[in-house]
């Protein structure tokens, strides 16, 4: 784990090839029971995507006329999307609220942000019949300003590059580069502005792809309303997959982090879930609103209205009252619980809009299930995420604290570790 | 004390070129409101009390379009509603109501605000001036145009590596050259009218104020998700032989509108916020003896 900067070797661009060839050989053991799993599958998910490529969506995927979007879309995408919403709330918290206590995590988050973002949001690439044409929005092929999609689009591509600089400072870090760290870590603040209004905006536009579905999805679940719930949810589903992931990088990277964060981690999920509770109450809080106004009570008793219920009470209260309870009694394993809770219940919610409610009038001998093929390529997108994400995390300061040159010029400017120690009302205000 | 200059004008850069770009990318103008165009729309008006179920115009549809031709003369396929495919562009159906059989022609309704248009994010799909909808080869593939539509018309070619929306197109090329539609001009019991949209809904009420009793009184794409191209008169209510009579009058592109307008507004108000609150996290963060 010997950090380049420290040693200052590279010199030429010979110097910086050998560098990366190094890098790029694995560290660590890798025979693990997560790479004797996933590595099959990646590879079967390889072939598939070829033989999607080369036969069109119908040779993989069960998707139909009347179901034109499946699990790629619905899970993928959407949840995908709602998963990374962690890094733009962390941002908001450490950057501009001016947190330090989520300070340590927040690199990590913006990482698997920025992940999530290339890899599940990636997945339109797959799902898209003329993926070739996939750069005619960007380069005017053309501008098709009326539609959601359209804007939804363009956030991805912005988001993806505030994403980066937000997370650049520490590529230069690994790489060794001072001066382009000094530039790159210059931005942050700006490019976290930059990505909180992108994020507030195609979240919420994700949920408005909906809304010319009006007369296809269930009543229960169509309203107005759709782009403010996605919104409020991403905050819910972002934080949550925060505390899910950390809990599990804390474990899996446990030698990387120095015992100062491993104590404050503690800390640091009880706050997560006391954010989670309060955006999962006022999400709950807005479905009920909108229930009332809607006065849909009558198909509450119906088979979709249980389905219905059994998201609003089983997967919102309850990961609600549940994280309420954890954040009290200061319970790690409640928290975690809820987080997975909650996370389910976007899941749920998300594939409720694109397959579950939508065209509920459909007798179950027609409706879209994903196919086998569908599921490998799904679960091969999330490892080759997972392996990315711990090809960087084992090389560049991610968890671990950044190399000393990085801390001094953090010193200088910004005076970060004088107030370490400072005990901050502003930590309860999440 | 207070910000220093360097800074500020930093986030400030950062905000305003964020608002800047957001104005540019955001669709500020919709501009999917096409009604006050100069050109009448064309349409077609089908008379469902008038047509017989002899699949001419799937045939002649099929001919024109190029697409494999249908044995019309196999009445089997009444047996079952069918929907349009990637090579059926247009079916005839048959009901039995109250009234007896009644045929139904089925096709792209070309909508007057049409949600596969307001849906497309390359303007692959496009109302043309003259009212026919029409398919480009600038697609993405991205299937948003079929959850978008009220009636479910685009279809996709799942089986093709390089896949098509395929749908009827009012026979868009046929136009241009000032021919008729196939199908409107195959059709041997005059079911179908081509025309101006305007005219065709004259000559819909009239025939219903001539002849008490043989129609319901609605022209059916008269008024629903904001007026169509194809308008129908029936002898049988409208769901009895296979319309959806609850999408309502709002044309789809609106209901998108709110939220379409709402983007300049978030990204011009919210990075002034943010800006806002981060300078003012700042001065306290100073004041507590940061620097």
């Amino acid at each position: 784990m010997k950090e380049l900067g420290e040693t200052g070797e590279i010199k030429s661009l010979k110097d910086f090839w050998v560098f990366i060839r190094n890098e790029l050989k694995p560290k660590g053991k890798i025979l693990t029971t997560f790479n004797v799993i996933s590595f099959p599958i990646i590879l079967l998910g390889a072939v598939l995507v070829v033989i999607r490529l080369a036969k069109g969506l119908g040779s993989v995927t069960n998707l139909s006329q009347e179901f034109p979007w499946g699990i790629w879309i619905g899970f993928d995408v959407m949840v995908g999307v709602a998963f990374a919403g962690g890094a733009y709330i962390l941002t908001f918290v450490v950057y501009i609220l001016r947190s330090e206590k989520y300070h340590p995590i927040v690199r990590a988050t913006v990482l698997n942000g920025f992940l999530a973002y290339v890899f599940y949001a990636g997945a339109i690439f797959l799902d898209l019949g003329r993926w070739w044409n996939i750069i005619n929005p960007i380069i005017g092929n053309k501008f098709g300003v009326n539609s959601v999609l359209f804007l939804v689009s363009w956030h991805f591509l912005l988001y993806m590059i505030s994403l980066f600089l937000e997370f650049s400072p520490a590529v230069a870090e690994w790489l060794g580069l001072r001066r382009v760290r000094k530039i790159l870590a210059s931005l942050t603040v700006g490019a976290v502005i930059f990505g909180i209004a992108l994020s507030t905006l195609h979240q919420s536009g994700l949920g408005a792809l909906f809304l010319m579905a009006k007369d296809k999805i269930h009543p229960l679940w169509y309203t107005e309303f759709i782009p403010v719930l996605f919104f409020v949810s991403s905050i819910f589903a972002g934080l949550s997959m925060v505390i899910f992931e950390g809990t599990i990088s804390h474990k899996v990277f446990a030698r990387q982090i120095d015992p100062e964060h491993h104590e404050s981690f503690d800390h640091i999920l009880i706050g997560l879930g006391k954010g989670c509770a309060g955006a999962l109450f006022v999400y709950f809080f807005m479905k009920i609103l909108i229930l009332i106004h809607g006065k849909q009570w009558s198909l509450l008793g119906t088979p979709m209205g249980t389905w219905y219920l059994v998201e609003l009470i089983g997967l919102v209260l309850l990961p609600c009252v549940l994280f309420l309870h954890g954040v009290r009694y200061q319970n790690l394993t409640v928290i975690r619980m809820a987080a997975i809770l909650s996370m389910l219940g976007i899941i749920i919610n998300r594939l409720n809009y694109s397959v579950i409610a939508y065209k509920w009038y459909v007798p179950l001998s027609q409706r879209y299930f994903p196919s086998w093929m569908e599921i490998v390529i799904t679960l091969s997108i999330i490892f080759a995420e997972v392996w990315v994400f711990r090809w960087v995390v084992n090389r560049m300061p991610v968890l671990r604290e950044s190399p000393e040159w990085a801390t001094e010029e953090k010193t200088v400017r910004e005076s970060m570790t004088m107030r370490k120690e400072v005990p901050r009302w502003k930590v309860s205000a999440m | 004390m207070g910000i220093d200059r360097r800074g500020f004008l930093k986030v400030l850069g950062g905000g305003v070129a964020g608002a800047a770009l957001g104005n540019l990318l955001t669709p500020g103008r919709l501009r999917a409101s096409v009604t006050s165009h100069p050109t009448e729309f064309v349409g077609v008006l089908v008379d469902t009390t008038r047509c017989v179920g002899c699949r001419s115009c799937e045939a002649a549809c099929a001919e024109a379009n190029h697409l494999p031709v249908p044995d019309i003369s196999d009445t089997s396929v009444f047996e079952k509603e069918r929907k349009t495919t990637v090579s059926q562009w247009t079916v005839v159906n048959r009901y039995e109501t109250e009234k007896g059989e009644v045929f139904v022609k089925r096709q792209c309704m070309h909508c007057n605000q049409p949600g596969c248009v307001a849906a497309c994010l390359v303007k692959a799909m496009e109302k043309r001036k003259e009212g026919p909808v029409t398919w480009d080869t600038n697609c993405m593939g991205c299937r948003y145009c079929m959850p978008s539509c009220p009636f479910e018309i685009p279809k996709f070619e799942y089986h093709s590596a390089a896949p098509r929306i395929q749908k009827c197109s009012l026979c868009w090329e046929r136009l241009q050259k000032g021919e008729k539609p196939a199908c409107v001009e195959n059709c041997p019991e005059e079911a179908l009218l081509f025309g101006p949209r305007r005219k065709l809904i004259e000559e819909a009420n009239s025939r219903i104020y001539k002849n008490p009793g043989r129609y319901v009184t609605q022209i059916y794409g008269e008024h629903e998700v904001g007026g169509t191209g194809y308008l129908y008169l029936s002898k049988v209510p409208f769901e009895q032989i296979g319309f959806r009579t609850d999408l309502g009058t709002t044309p789809y592109p609106e209901y998108t509108k709110g939220f379409l307008y709402s983007v300049p507004l978030v990204l011009l108000l919210w990075p002034a916020f943010l800006i806002g609150v981060n300078a003012l996290t700042k001065r306290e963060d100073e004041r507590r003896g940061g620097r």
